[in-house]
């Protein structure tokens, strides 16, 4: 049998894919963290409710109405981004004035409440979601299913789409500008309020986007998002707050460490994130891409 | 000369930073064309004013009328569509954006702005340096940048505050140009300056504000005739 580094290579390419497949999910996740604090300087705790709420869109509108995967990943960034808007317009627009604390409080408590709503409704032990695409991959070594080479893909797609949108675009522009000084944007006629409101629906629709993804490969839980958004505000730590490339690199690298950390030294593979966190601290505090500023 | 319109009618302003009054009771007035310079001290209020009258203060009272219209407690983006450009004096350049898009971040919000090879012809250093981030800039470079991207916007009211602070002889000198081309293309200025010298050689009226006061006024020609009550009146 071939083997890489001593292990066997079906094994190993198991753990890179499950890696790269956790790595998606840290990548989409810190990504719409990153716009979110980026521009608003608003820590969103709500992110993991959000990402499961994204979940449950798309398992209720299955379950309901019938209607498939495909457009539940148009449906549920909408429904999910909507609710950002509301938020956003009704609570926390109030908040830009006050201490980062109070925002990073409201959005904690709305997952506390979301998550307590879902779990007295729908209890805690998960809904199954069929996989939409079936087959996969067959290496010899491995079989790798077509739906998570399509999470991994898509998850790379809408990482670049999204840093080519800032970077690239009059839009992206604005809000590159805004995050340095908004008022004086302001006074160029840009109307800076609506622009933090629309941001902060995007960061949530990846969310939500994300927990579509998410639904056929883990089992769509209350849980699901709370479980998740620790080990994603880890990465934002090591990644550096508010970078884009950032969190998009330690997304999908810090994934592949944790899948391989599972082949090499498997008693390490829960906590090592936690401890390239802890040298990241150490060594370089603002994070590996953040600014010094 | 037939009596021009007004373009920006300033009475009885009074504004706060926190509990601290930072203007008391500030009057001016600017008519179309005209070149207008604020002058007083170092915390006299200069600045304060020119924010307030972009809409960048959080409290202030009074009269603020820009065409006719009152802007007090309109929120900064309102104010720029009436028609009004705002250079800081702290230029505020962007880091994260390249001196093209810097120059290109302000929307055209009315036609009749310069397009922007007119401006990369009027300051021909941005354009090769076009590419650079905006702070890689040398000072001088940054002041053309902030000024040069307002021209574009279609606004034809200008704000500037304090534009040679802290530049180099001949620099100055290229903004003074600077601001007299704007002129003859029949830009109304209202600037903010802490170098007499250079404003005597510019505006066509002057306010004196002393600790958040307006307590005088007069035209360049009766510069000559006064020039000890000015002086005495700004420290020199």
């Amino acid at each position: 049998m071939e083997t890489i580094l001593g292990v066997p290579t079906g094994a190993f390419l198991g753990q890179v894919v499950t890696g790269l497949i956790n790595g998606a999910f840290y990548a989409l996740m810190s990504l719409g963290l990153a716009i979110i604090f980026g521009l608003l300087h608003v820590v969103n705790f709500a992110h993991g409710a959000q990402y499961m709420i994204g979940a449950f869109v798309a398992w209720a509108i299955l379950e309901y109405l019938g209607l498939s995967y495909w457009w539940a990943l148009l449906i549920a960034p909408l429904a999910v981004g909507a609710v950002g808007l509301v938020m956003e317009r009704l609570m926390l627009r109030h908040l830009y004035r006050l201490d980062h604390v109070y925002a990073l409080l409201l959005t904690f408590g709305f997952a506390l409440l979301a998550e307590g709503a879902f779990r007295l409704k729908f209890g805690v032990s998960g809904k199954p979601y069929p996989n939409p695409m079936s087959g996969g991959l067959d290496l010899e070594v491995t079989f790798i299913p077509w739906y998570r080479l399509w999470v991994i893909g898509v998850a790379i797609a809408v990482c670049i789409g999204t840093w080519a949108f800032i970077e690239r675009t009059k839009l992206g522009s604005y809000l590159r500008a805004a995050n340095e000084n908004a008022p004086l944007v302001r006074t160029f006629g840009i109307n800076v309020p609506r622009m933090l409101m629309l941001t902060y629906g995007l960061g949530v629709a990846l969310a939500g986007f994300g927990g579509v993804m998410a639904a056929p490969i883990y089992q769509v839980s209350p849980l699901m998002g709370s479980n998740l958004i620790i080990v994603v505000f880890a990465v934002v730590v090591i990644g550096g707050m508010g970078s884009i490339l950032g969190s998009v690199v330690t997304g999908f690298g810090l994934g592949l460490i944790e899948g391989l950390t599972k082949v090499f030294y498997p008693d390490y593979a829960g906590i090592v994130i936690f401890i390239v966190m802890i040298l990241t601290l150490a060594v370089r505090p603002q994070g590996l891409f953040g600014r010094n500023d | 000369m037939p009596e021009r319109r007004t373009i920006l009618r300033v009475a009885n302003l009074a504004a706060w930073y926190g509990e601290t009054q930072a203007l008391h009771d500030v009057a001016l007035e600017v008519r179309e064309g005209e070149t207008v310079c604020l002058l007083g001290r170092n915390g006299a209020g200069k600045t304060t004013t020119l924010r307030a009258i972009v809409g960048l203060l959080e409290r202030c009272t009074g009269t603020i009328e820009v065409n006719g219209q009152p802007t007090t407690g309109l929120p900064p983006e309102a104010i720029a569509h009436l028609g009004v450009a705002y250079c800081p004096e702290e230029r505020g350049i962007f880091a994260s954006l390249s001196t093209h898009e810097n120059l290109m971040l302000p929307p055209v919000l009315m036609p009749g702005g310069m397009t922007p090879e007119e401006i990369y012809k009027i300051f021909p250093n941005l354009l090769t340096r076009r590419d650079s981030p905006g702070t890689k800039l040398s000072g001088g470079e940054q002041q053309m940048l902030a000024i040069g991207r307002i021209l574009r916007t279609g606004a034809k009211l200008l704000l500037l505050d304090e534009c040679t602070e802290g530049l180099a002889p001949v620099i100055i000198e290229k903004i003074g140009e600077t601001v007299r081309m704007l002129r003859q293309r029949g830009y109304t200025v209202l600037m903010v300056e802490q170098n007499f010298r250079f404003a005597s050689g510019l505006a066509d009226r002057f306010y004196v504000v002393e600790e958040g006061t307006m307590v005088d006024q007069f035209r360049r020609e009766e510069i000559a005739g006064n020039l000890e009550r000015i002086e005495g009146l700004l420290g020199l």
